[in-house]
């Protein structure tokens, strides 16, 4: 169960001191055509299994975290500082 | 065999040897007109509607596990139509006018009890918000009454009136709401369904969609092999999303667990359907006695059955928070089923983009109530291939269009719906 979170700033802190947001979709450049806006704001691969998500420990440390989890099982895989992914997203991207 | 009270009475002499399964347990033909996957409320009722309204009865229901194992047999079996919006409100009043003849209709014991729903406000924006619910079902041509604080006392004396934070002021009242056995929703469409020449293949999982080299779909594969079909319909409610990707649709769905609870049996203690404004806690009591009561989703995605222990402590603390007389009772049991939650809150039934392929989902924690008019206005969609007139708002395009039917003004967030 994803009862405990460990947040990478605050240690170990039950589920109930964050605000979800839903699966982690890389928001499109503003100019991007309607198509590609209307997936990113409505589209949903809701998978049975592995995902990541958003999550917001706003009554922690406030940071955006990116949560993966199995949405089964219920188990947690690892949780990271949204920064910290979106940086390691774009390097990866870049290389 | 017709159910009434001259065959209970002609089956008790004969020691209620007689009784016929209430349906068949046939093999799968090759070939079905339509084939509907889902045994849910909405696939057996679309079924129903489809040999009875319509006269299409060479069709299958499919079903991966037993009938009434999702969501149609886990709710808490509330049905009412106190909508606001116009996409939404004469959808569900056609579903409650359907509640009211079905028994007769399908000729089976679905206690619909219409009890009345008090949705109870504590403040002035939920005055007003009520208020204008309310307004806007009577002009949708629906009864409604907005009542006051004494008038809820008349109707509810055991609620906390003394409540600091969250005073009862009044609440919207609509008396023709209540609750049905949920089960025998279920198995009096199997049965109308059956008696009909529909198929209902229980333990039948499908795992593929399969579709010629136009994109057309032809049939679909499932644990007990292939089935072809013409039309396909999708009514697989918490897996829509698993389903619809075997045709690689794209859809506007989460799926999320709500949980439910009943307490030990009791006396009456509470004869309507009540919604405390505070928090999302609802309750009623069963034929058989237990207080039958849930509250909000668990918040994040899951497509488990059941949810975690902070939302069950929550929801009984608002219980106890409205009703404290509630703390004297014990939980007998708790459980949990998997919603489409789409964008808007509200449902789709609509063709898709992929021929031959129809799709009905996104009821949310409130298809229950909608079971009939859903199946109504699915077969109707199938059978004549247009939107029926109460459910033409229902479409999946309609979020592109900027058509969303946001009934909570909540936005494109499905765990707040
Ligand atoms: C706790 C709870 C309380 C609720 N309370 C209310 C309420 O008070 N009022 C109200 O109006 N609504 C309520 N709802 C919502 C309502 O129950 C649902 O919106 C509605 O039942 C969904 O439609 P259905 O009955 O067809 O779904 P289901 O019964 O879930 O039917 C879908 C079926 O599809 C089957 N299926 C899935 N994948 C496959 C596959 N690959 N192959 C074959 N079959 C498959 C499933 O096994 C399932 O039987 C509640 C829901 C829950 C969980
Ligand atoms: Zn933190």
């Amino acid at each position: 169960m994803a009862s405990l979170i460990t947040c990478p700033h605050c240690g170990s802190r039950p589920k109930e001191e964050f605000s979800i947001r839903g699966e982690v979709r890389s928001r499109p450049e503003p100019a991007a055509p309607f198509e590609t806006w209307y997936r990113y704001v409505y589209v949903r691969d809701n998978p049975k299994g592995r995902q990541k998500e958003y999550w917001h420990h706003v009554l922690g440390c406030r940071r955006w975290l990116v949560v993966e989890r199995d949405t089964l099982t219920h188990e947690v895989y690892g949780v990271t500082d949204a920064a910290a992914y979106r940086a390691s997203e774009v390097k990866e991207a870049a290389e | 065999m017709r159910y009434s009270a001259l065959s209970i009475i002609r089956n008790a002499f004969s020691g209620n040897r007689d009784w016929q399964p209430a349906w068949r347990e046939p093999e799968p033909k090759p070939h079905y007109d339509v084939i509907i996957v889902g045994g849910g409320g909405h696939g057996l009722s679309t079924a129903y509607y489809l040999a009875k309204e319509f006269g299409i009865t060479n069709v299958a229901v499919l079903e991966k596990s037993y009938i009434g194992s999702g969501n149609v047999g886990r709710n808490t079996t509330i049905i009412r139509s106190n909508y606001v919006l116009e996409g939404n409100e004469p959808f569900y009043e056609l579903s409650l006018k359907l509640w009211e003849g079905l028994e007769q209709d399908f000729n089976f014991n679905a206690m619909v009890s219409q009890r009345g729903i008090i949705n109870l406000f504590h403040d002035d924006a939920g005055r007003d918000h009520y208020a204008r619910r309310g307004n806007s079902m009577m002009i949708h041509g629906v009864e409604a009454a907005l009542l006051s604080r004494d008038e809820v006392k008349a109707l509810v004396p055991y609620l906390n009136y003394n409540h600091a934070r969250f005073p009862v002021m009044g609440a919207l009242y609509q008396k023709r709401a209540g609750t049905v056995r949920h089960d025998a929703v279920a198995w009096g469409y199997a049965r109308g369904a059956d008696m009909r020449g529909v198929d209902i293949i229980q333990n039948c999982e499908v795992t593929g969609i399969r579709r010629d080299a136009t994109g057309k779909v032809t049939g679909v594969e499932t644990s007990r092999g292939f089935i072809g079909c013409n039309k396909l319909a999708l009514a697989a409610a918490g897996n829509t999303s698993t389903v619809g990707q075997m045709a690689g649709l794209e859809l506007p769905i989460e799926s999320h667990v709500l949980q439910a609870f009943v307490s030990e049996g009791l006396k009456p203690v509470i004869h309507h359907v009540l919604t405390y404004g505070g928090g999302h806690f609802y309750i009623s009591q069963s034929d058989k006695g237990g207080l039958v009561f849930g509250a909000s989703l668990d918040f994040f995605g899951s497509y488990a059955q059941h949810g975690n222990l902070a939302t069950v402590e929550e929801t009984i603390e608002e219980g106890v928070s409205l009703i404290p007389g509630l703390s004297r009772s014990r939980v007998l049991r708790s459980w949990g089923g998997v919603m489409d939650m789409s964008m808007d809150g509200s449902p789709i039934i609509d063709r898709t983009g992929i021929e031959n392929l129809y799709l009905n989902c996104g009821w949310c924690y409130g298809g229950f109530k909608a079971t009939p008019a859903s199946g109504f206005c699915f077969a109707h969609l199938i059978a004549k291939g247009v939107s029926h007139e109460v459910s033409r708002f229902m479409r999946l395009d309609r979020f592109e269009r900027g058509y969303a039917i946001d009934e909570a003004g909540k936005g494109p967030q499905p765990n707040l719906h």
